[in-house]
């Protein structure tokens, strides 16, 4: 069917270039076709990848999260003082942090939608107070060190063919399959799609945007706040300059993995790829040793520019036939 | 005043003494609209006639101020589109309110996906999907997102959604506005296979041939009143129109002499031929000589805006030719058609027209800049001495050339909006209701001033609604009904009464065969 593959294309070509891009590496460098450096490549890229799931419901939902960065940094600090200033064990703290998140995230949307906000805006805000809030902790960069998080960070998934999966890329995994499940399986996942297709008809067909619009930015929050968890884990520390940047490098992922940023069409599929695709840009840089690890962000911004160029060039394809029936 | 028969039962739908103002603005004043089961019911009426505020009431987009609203003998107030839905009452737009980026079968069942395990059942919802678009006799693939297909079929499954929320009254706004024949004469399918079923069908259009086909009974309202209730059967064209337009049709036209018809031997400025573009106009020919002004009447959405677009070059016609000066010309947008010397004042002043926040002089000047190319601005001497001499020659009544042009009333912008293009010195101006929201005194002004403009050997195109300015100031008037040039009126036959008939008439007139009354109507086609 070609409906089919006309709406899966984006798709197809983002998994053809991670393919492609891995076997060039393989070819380059002996050991790269590893077990080993594919387990690294998750682990490593686990924090971004389920912040990227909550991106891209709210991207899908035609909405943009700009706080996701500043709500892994807060998390990182909070958790760190809760657990190394306050003397709590790292469970009810893990609790705490997603609760924050998650409320943060819901409060945001109850503002975008309550106001009628730009999300632009209100989540720049919520960038501001969420990176704030962690100075407000501490300026410091606080080690964590209760014995939990070395045995976390031990945990793994071992397979007899040599892959190993830690704690950050199963959940990972486990979150992009939920994310999955979510979007094609549920009614919450068909009023994103339909939030971000077109706003005032999904009203007018009884989708409940205010419950939606809460429910995204919170479920965004929430994965933000998940991520937070990773990242202090994988670092061990935490510190309220953590993770600068990184949902403008969600963003990216986002639209790599083919979903358009202004909502109704894409896959988390899509998004999980587009994270791998960063992920063995950057391995590749760490292989080679003598490129500067700048060139990564040339090599996605490159990327980045040509996915944008393909999704515009189909969206005029699609323009020239669908909707009017075919006339001479 | 029904002609029914009265019902043995309470009908499906009885609104009584339905009043609605907005901001002191009466919109609905004391309307009865009743509608039975099994029927299809044509509500008809102008511009500002309340058909809009009536659907939004009923679907509880509007709260009523006044009368009453009963669904099968139960009093309701919906408060919203849901609750509406809920009873029974589904409503599908001429814009498809569908979600294009959704597929077929996730459009006919977002918010009631088939369950199974507490995740949406995919399999059942296509299924259920086939089965519901069958009875339409639509086998396509459900799984396609909707906006692959065409508005003809969108409407359909908009249709069947709201049937499939068991719908008892359907509301059909508008929905042949972007459809061809062929998916007209399926929708009307549709509908007479809805209305055996029983269901009630309003059924909101501005192409009278279409209530013919399939409407049973008839409701106009006019300015928010209602005119009447009429069976469809008993009622012919000529009575709908002058119900819809609000005339005594013996009115005696008053019409001012303009003379003998000695410029009409003249070769046309423009000539269009077989000119027309699918889904908006048929092709039709039409002359336009200097000196003269060409009227397009008809009702709402006949089509005479779509023939200015096509003129202006706003819209590409992908039929015909058009010849100016005996040369074929290229109309690719309004730039080759200002090149051209036309100009155009749109109907929509605030949307197309005025630039609120600059000036009048600034307002004035724009189109002969642009025409001149931003790069050669005009002097400011030379800009105040146009801003000066037309806001001397229209009256425009402003303090001074400065004030920000949103500050004036609604006649002094359209007069400023009207030297704008005069500024331009334009062979043919394009006028889309000039008179349109403005007091009654310069309503006469801007009459006198078209009557002016064509004695200096301009060439007008007036679009207008107002039957007895057409009347007042045309010399030739084309006709329009159905998206269709029905009919040109010339010289002494031009009239209110004329008109009226012409946009009642059935079959379509054959321009070059109207027998002229009078000699000024007899000069030939070129």
């Amino acid at each position: 069917m070609t409906g089919a593959l006309q709406r899966f294309l984006p798709l197809i070509v983002t998994t053809a270039v991670l393919v492609v891009g891995f076997l060039l590496c393989a070819a380059q460098f002996p050991n790269f076709a590893s077990w080993r450096v594919v387990g690294n490549l998750l682990t490593d890229n686990a924090f971004l990848g389920i912040t990227a799931v909550g991106m891209t419901f709210v991207i899908l939902s035609g909405g943009i999260d700009l706080s996701v960065g500043a709500v892994i940094g807060f998390t990182t600090v909070l958790l760190a003082v809760l657990i190394e200033q306050g003397g709590w064990h790292p469970v009810p703290a893990f609790a705490v942090a997603l609760i924050a998140a998650g409320g943060f995230g819901a409060a945001m949307g109850g503002v975008i939608h309550v106001f009628q906000m730009p999300p632009f805006i209100v989540t720049l805000a919520g960038m501001f107070i969420a990176r704030g809030l962690g100075f407000v902790l501490t300026t410091d960069s606080v080690p964590i060190n209760h014995p939990l998080y070395g045995e976390l960070n031990d945990m793994a998934l071992r397979f007899d063919f040599g892959l190993k999966l830690s704690l950050p890329a199963l959940l990972m995994l486990g979150v992009v399959l939920a994310a999955v499940v979510l979007a094609h399986w549920t009614r919450f996942g068909a009023n994103l799609y339909a939030l971000g297709g077109n706003r005032q008809s999904a009203e007018l067909m009884g989708v409940p945007v205010a419950r939606t619009t809460v429910a995204v930015y919170g479920l965004s929050g929430l994965l933000a706040g998940l991520a937070g968890i990773v990242f202090s884990l994988y670092t061990g520390a935490g510190y309220s300059l953590a993770a600068t940047g990184v949902e403008l490098d969600t963003i990216t992922a986002v639209v790599i993995g083919g979903t358009q940023l202004t909502g109704g069409y894409g896959y988390v599929v899509g998004t999980f790829v587009g994270v791998l695709i960063q992920g063995l840009i950057q391995t590749y840089i760490t292989f080679d040793g003598t490129l500067s690890s700048w060139w990564t962000k040339i090599a996605i911004g490159v990327l980045l520019f040509v996915f944008i160029l393909l999704q515009k060039g189909l969206l005029v394809v699609w323009a020239g036939r669908g909707g009017e029936p075919a006339e001479a | 005043m029904t002609a029914s028969t009265a019902p043995p039962s309470a009908p499906l739908l009885a609104i009584r003494g339905l009043s609605k103002a907005f901001l002191g603005v009466q919109a609905l004043d004391g309307v009865d609209f009743t509608l039975r089961h099994g029927e299809i019911h044509a509500l008809l009426g102008e511009n500002g006639a309340g058909k809009s505020t009536l659907i939004k009431t009923l679907t509880g987009v509007y709260q009523r101020d006044g009368g009453t609203v009963a669904l099968e003998g139960r009093e309701i107030a919906p408060r919203g589109v849901e609750e509406a839905q809920r009873l029974h009452i589904g409503t599908v737009y001429q814009e498809v309110n569908l979600l294009p980026n959704l597929s077929v079968a996730e459009n006919l069942f977002l918010g009631r996906q088939p369950m199974r395990w507490g995740l949406v059942d995919r399999g059942a919802m296509r299924r259920r999907a086939r089965a519901v678009l069958q009875p339409y006799g639509l086998s396509i693939d459900v799984t396609a997102p909707l906006g692959r297909f065409s508005v003809a079929t969108q409407q359909i499954i908009a249709i069947a959604r709201a049937v499939d929320m068991s719908a008892k009254v359907l509301i059909l706004d508008e929905p042949t506005a972007s459809l061809d024949a062929q998916e007209v004469a399926v929708l009307f399918k549709v509908m007479r296979t809805l209305r055996s079923r029983g269901i009630g069908i309003v059924f909101v259009t501005h192409f009278l041939d279409q209530v013919y086909e399939v409407c049973d009974s008839i409701t106009v309202l006019r300015n928010g009143r209602l005119v009447g209730e009429r069976r469809t059967a008993e009622l012919p064209r000529l009575d709908l129109v002058a119900m819809m337009l609000g005339r005594e049709l013996e009115a005696a036209a008053h019409r001012i002499d303009l003379g003998p018809a000695e410029v009409d031997s003249r070769p046309p400025l423009a000539s269009f031929k077989g000119f027309g573009k699918a889904r908006s106009v048929e092709p039709f020919d039409l002359d336009i000589r200097p000196g003269e002004v060409v009227a397009l009447a008809g009702l709402l959405g006949s089509g005479r805006t779509e023939t200015v677009r096509l003129v202006f070059g706003m819209d590409r016609a992908d039929r015909g030719e058009a010849t100016v000066d005996g040369r074929t010309i290229r109309l690719k947008g309004p730039r080759d058609a200002v090149r051209l010397g036309f100009g155009f004042c749109p109907e929509d002043r605030k949307k197309e027209g005025i630039v609120g926040e600059l000036s009048v002089r600034e307002n004035i000047i724009l189109a002969l800049q642009a025409r001149q190319g931003w790069l050669k601005p005009i002097p400011r001497r030379r800009q105040e001495e146009i801003a000066d001499r037309f806001i001397r020659l229209l009256d425009i009544r402003t303090p001074d050339a400065e004030r920000p042009i949103q500050l004036l009333s609604g006649g002094n912008q359209q007069k400023a909006l009207l030297a704008r293009w005069l500024a331009t010195e334009p062979r043919l101006l394009i006028l889309d209701e000039p008179t349109r929201g403005i007091d009654v005194g310069a309503h006469a002004e801007i009459i006198r001033l078209i009557e002016r403009l064509c004695a200096d050997g301009m060439a007008l195109l007036v679009v207008s609604s107002e039957l007895e300015e057409i009347v007042a100031y045309s010399r030739r008037v084309v006709v329009l009904r159905d998206r269709r040039h029905v009919a040109e009126l010339r010289g002494g036959e031009v009239s209110v009464e004329r008109i009226v008939a012409a946009i009642a008439s059935e079959t379509p007139h054959a321009i070059a065969s109207e027998t002229p009354a009078t000699g000024s109507g007899a000069e030939v086609r070129q």
